[in-house]
């Protein structure tokens, strides 16, 4: 047991840096707030006409309030894949396809993910 | 969310590939009932006050702006137009006989003749032309003030825009029924998304109207027109607001008055048969 140990190391070293590496890939506070940006910008992300999110002003109430959104997406992908194309979730979504039309550019679509999962 | 969407295909109003092609009537009475089973006890002529018939504070905002209504002086002004001969001596009267109250009803209307559908507007320029004088603009001024002139003399009567069982006027409606269906632009929305699916919900502070009774009181006042520049007074045609609509999912509008935008409000008219005419109104 312990030869094995001994024998992964190097391994269980590599493992736990590379761990490391996915926790520290958290948003910092500048790319949160970049997202916020493009979030409420009415010519990017837009997400206030149909969305309530903390802090925004005159939300329209067609989607569901973004909030507590760990809980409702564990997946970070699959939040991203929503706001990416909400149509191939749901295709009479009436919610934009921001990835899949362009409307956002992938760094942008990370930047909104990485807020909204912040709610 | 999911009541919604059984409702809405239910009633077959949810666009599929494979929509299998209904009759106008067929489409009249499920859009009509969609709408009273969602709102359930508004009267059949209010879904023609769009949002205001849909939430009790914006309509005690409106109904104190109807005290005044700034649609008033263009009323007059239309009435002028109507009245004010041409250079040749004729007037309007010559083109839509002498009883102004019973023109507005009339449209729009399929022509059988030219295999197309004829609007108010397109025989307003077409009446000037006629008589050797220049056309008015398609989407605002002169020609919207004679609409609001025309639509307050009719104001009671009720939509009554006839499908002809004609092939071609068939396929101007279907065209017209897909365009509203039709999800474009590139935020990827349809009429029917905003206007079928979520009436009575707000896009910011804006509340939707629903498709039912949306054409009744055109042309309308909207304050943000009256604001846009000093060449727009706020009063706007349908077509006006077709282009707006288009423009704000980020899609090419067609021109006022294209094939496209005449079969829309074909279809779109047509769904509010049986509802009163109450033109000119005032919106936000
Ligand atoms: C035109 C309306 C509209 C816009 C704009 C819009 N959404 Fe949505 N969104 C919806 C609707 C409606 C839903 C409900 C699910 C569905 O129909 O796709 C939804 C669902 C969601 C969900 C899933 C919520 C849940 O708990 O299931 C997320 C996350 C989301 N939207 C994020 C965004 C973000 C981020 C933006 C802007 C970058 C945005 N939305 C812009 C209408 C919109
Ligand atoms: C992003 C949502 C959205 C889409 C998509 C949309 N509209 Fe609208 N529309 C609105 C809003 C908001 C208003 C202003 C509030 C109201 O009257 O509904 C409006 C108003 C209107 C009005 C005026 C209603 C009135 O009572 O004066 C008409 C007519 C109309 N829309 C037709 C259309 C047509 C036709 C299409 C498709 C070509 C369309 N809309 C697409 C949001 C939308």
């Amino acid at each position: 047991m312990t030869k094995l140990t001994k024998r992964l190391g190097p391994t269980a070293t590599a493992l736990a840096l590379c761990i490391g590496l996915v926790l520290s890939a958290q948003a910092s506070a500048a790319d949160l707030e970049a997202g916020k940006k493009i979030a409420f910008d009415r010519s990017k992300g837009n997400c206030l006409t149909c969305h309530h999110i903390e802090g925004g002003t005159l939300p329209g109430n067609i989607g569901p309030p973004l909030v507590a959104m760990k809980s409702r997406f564990p997946d970070k992908a699959k939040l991203r894949a929503q706001i990416w194309d909400a149509t191939a979730i749901n295709p009479h979504s009436i919610m934009p396809p921001l990835g899949r039309h362009r409307i956002l550019s992938e760094k942008e679509v990370d930047l909104v993910t990485d807020y909204i999962y912040s709610l | 969310m999911k009541k919604i969407l059984t409702l809405l295909l239910s009633a077959g109003l949810v666009a599929t590939a494979t929509q299998a092609v209904s009759s106008p009537k067929e489409d009249l009475e499920k859009f009509r009932m969609y709408y009273e089973q969602r709102f359930p006890g508004i009267q059949l002529d209010d879904f023609g006050n769009g949002p205001y018939a849909l939430d009790a504070s914006k309509r005690l905002q409106w109904e104190s702006m109807e005290e005044f209504p700034p649609y008033e002086d263009y009323i007059d002004k239309g009435s002028e137009i109507w009245e004010t001969p041409f250079k040749n001596g004729k007037s309007f009267a010559s083109c839509f006989g002498k009883d102004p109250s019973k023109v507005r009803v009339k449209y729009p209307h399929w022509d059988k003749a030219s295999s197309q559908v004829v609007t108010l507007e397109g025989d307003i320029n077409k009446c000037l032309k006629d008589n050797g004088e220049k056309p008015f603009g398609w989407k605002k001024g002169k020609i919207a003030h004679l609409g609001a002139f025309l639509g307050y003399e009719a104001r009671g009567q009720k939509i009554n825009v006839v499908i002809p069982d004609d092939p071609k006027a068939l396929e101007a409606y279907e065209e017209g029924k897909h365009f509203y269906y039709a999800k474009r632009g590139q935020l990827n929305l349809a009429c029917a998304d905003c206007h079928i699916q979520y009436p009575g919900h707000r896009v910011r502070g804006q509340l939707l109207s629903t498709g039912l009774g949306q054409t009744t009181h055109f042309p309308v006042f909207r304050a943000k027109w009256s604001k846009a520049a000093a060449n727009s007074d706020g009063m706007g045609t349908l077509h006006r607001r077709y282009g707006g609509c288009n423009k704000q999912v980020r899609a090419r509008p067609f021109k006022a008055q294209s094939r496209q935008y005449r079969n829309l409000e074909f279809f779109h008219t047509y769904m509010s048969n049986g509802l009163a005419i109450n033109a000119p109104g005032y919106r936000e």
